[in-house]
């Protein structure tokens, strides 16, 4: 592979870096983006076989274009700009809700050597991106001039900016418990099967993080920014088209993104449960050993979860939403923190790394 | 020109420019937002230093914290424009003395510090620059930080104390009264025959 692109890479110069940086992304971007698309697919799936229904099952063998069908659909709708709106901002809202959404996919290690961009700050830098997500909704809704929209925007920012504070702690707990803020040796620091990862050590971190994650992405039971019953759409009832449609690849793209952190950080990332694994070898590879493959299978897993309390849970109210970030997630992730920081001071430490 | 020049002039022009706009922009709103491109190119300038961490953290609280709160209340607020261009002209002696005092301040501290362009940055400390960072705030100067921290966390509490007194006109609700109910305080199941038996 590096001998083919020698050549290529001298003809370039300096311009190397940048266009094959880029060509990297597009590798990335390009599988997730369809996984955006087969992930709204499994929703519809899923939860109707949970309310014993079937799904869609039309377009295509078992309904599997309808993701297709689907963005087609969009891409041909007419984008409506509402009176008064401010124009430039109402374009620019979808694409700032979809770019840090993109842009934290940089530093998410796939396995121990694929990574776009293995920086020593990746954890800080997750934090700075999720971060940004909440200006897509806030002008969007602030641009649309539509009280519906606005009253969204509202409560989402405040949402998000709540959840993020008790987010940062479990993440804190993380790098307590890994000694670095790099994501690769979080995952390194979990080696030794599923006894080790750090779920178990940090759980009521985890949970607090999977459950920030669902309010932070404004999924159900926490999308309130968009409770149908009350405010119609919340921060994209004006938008149509393409304009709905990167608001809706964006919340996904964020849902896969909580998947792939959450199996990163709490459940031992490319490795694999059973170390026993690495040595059942299959015409001369590894197909069970740690890899690909159990990522995949841990995002699965976490997606499914995402689903599952979709389709199982009511809405929540907002001021109970409130009280759950502020009155009960950050007291325990203060008080977990203390905890471990306690007890690595104590004999027990090895169980906190 | 290399990548990384070419990258430095883009951003400081971006930079630059969109902190023109903070001040010549007419809506309130855009102007907020102007300021949030300008922290966060400053942001990637910093990335170029290798100061990562100080580009993260002001993306992180600058861009991410404060200035979505300074968002949500300027969105909120029906500022007059009438009213504050009236103002501008009675305002104007104080504030032009003001700004030339700091160009000047800032003048002689550029002046004073290098003649010229400034000399390179210093080299990024070894290993990480977090860790560099995290050795001096709670290391070699743990009690100031400490000392500081405990100052804002006076700060915030006097804040909370004088906003949050108890309003009698205020109605809300008591969440854990709400989940203390039960089914059978407020639902009373009664059994009884669905027709009366003929007479």
């Amino acid at each position: 592979m590096t001998e083919l692109l020698a050549p290529l890479q001298s003809a370039m110069g300096a311009w190397w870096l940048p266009v094959w940086t880029i060509v990297k992304v597009v590798v990335i971007a390009v599988p997730l983006i369809i996984g955006v698309a087969y992930l709204t697919y499994a929703e519809r799936k899923v939860i109707g076989w949970m309310q014993v229904r079937i799904g869609p099952n039309r377009v295509g063998p078992l309904g599997l274009l309808q993701p297709f069908a689907d963005t087609l659909k969009m891409l041909f709708k007419e984008i409506v700009v509402p009176s008064g709106a401010s124009r430039g901002l109402f374009f620019i809202a979808p694409m700032l809700s979809l770019a840090p959404a993109l842009a934290a996919w940089a530093v998410i290690p796939f396995t121990g050597t694929l990574v776009l961009s293995n920086i020593n700050a990746g954890l800080l830098y997750l934090l700075a991106m999720s971060s940004l997500g909440v200006y897509g909704v806030i002008i969007a809704g602030w641009a649309s001039n539509s009280k519906y929209a606005f009253l969204g925007c509202l409560r989402s920012a405040a949402q998000i900016v709540s959840y993020e504070i008790a987010m940062g702690f479990a993440l804190v707990g993380v790098l307590m418990a890994a000694n670095s803020l790099n994501l690769s040796d979080i995952v390194a620091g979990q080696e030794g099967g599923a006894a080790y990862w750090y779920v178990w050590p940090l759980f009521p971190l985890f949970v607090v993080y999977l459950v920030s994650g669902i309010a932070e992405t404004n999924r159900h039971p926490f999308d309130v920014a968009e409770g149908e019953s009350e405010i119609v759409a919340g921060f994209h009832v004006e938008y149509s088209g393409i304009g709905f449609a990167l608001f809706f690849l964006a919340e996904y793209m964020n849902m896969i993104l909580i998947a792939a952190l959450t199996s990163t950080m709490f459940l031992g990332g490319w490795l694999s449960p059973f170390p026993i694994l690495n040595e059942v070898e299959v015409l001369g590879v590894h197909p069970f050993g740690d890899g690909m493959l159990w990522l995949a299978v841990k995002w699965a897993f976490v997606l499914l979860i995402f689903l599952w309390i979709r389709a199982t849970f009511p809405r929540y109210r907002y001021d109970q939403i409130m009280r759950l970030g502020w009155k009960v997630f950050i007291p325990v992730t203060l008080v977990w923190i203390v905890f471990i920081g306690a007890m690595m001071q104590t004999r027990y430490a090895g169980l906190f790394h | 020109m290399s990548f990384q020049t070419f990258t430095f002039y883009a951003f400081a022009t971006i930079l630059v420019f969109a902190a023109l706009r903070v001040i010549t922009t007419r809506n309130p709103v855009h102007a907020a937002l102007w300021l949030v491109l300008s922290f966060f190119t400053a942001a990637g300038i910093w990335l170029l230093l290798q100061a990562e961490f100080l580009a993260i953290a002001l993306v992180l609280v600058y861009v991410g914290a404060v200035m979505v709160l300074f968002l949500f209340v300027v969105m909120m607020l029906d500022v007059n424009f009438d009213s504050m261009r009236q103002h501008f002209r009675s305002y104007l002696p104080v504030a032009a003395a003001v700004g030339i005092l700091v160009f000047f301040e800032m003048a002689l501290v550029i002046l004073g510090s290098a003649v010229g362009p400034v000399a390179g940055a210093p080299a990024a400390p070894a290993g990480s620059n977090t860790q560099a960072l995290g050795a001096l705030l709670y290391v070699d100067y743990v009690y100031p930080f400490e000392i500081a921290a405990v100052v804002l966390l006076v700060a915030i509490v006097a804040a909370i104390a004088l906003t949050h007194r108890k309003r009698r006109e205020m109605k809300h609700q008591d969440a854990s009264a709400q989940m203390r109910a039960r089914a059978s305080e407020r639902v009373r199941l009664v059994s009884m025959p669905s027709e009366k038996p003929p007479v």
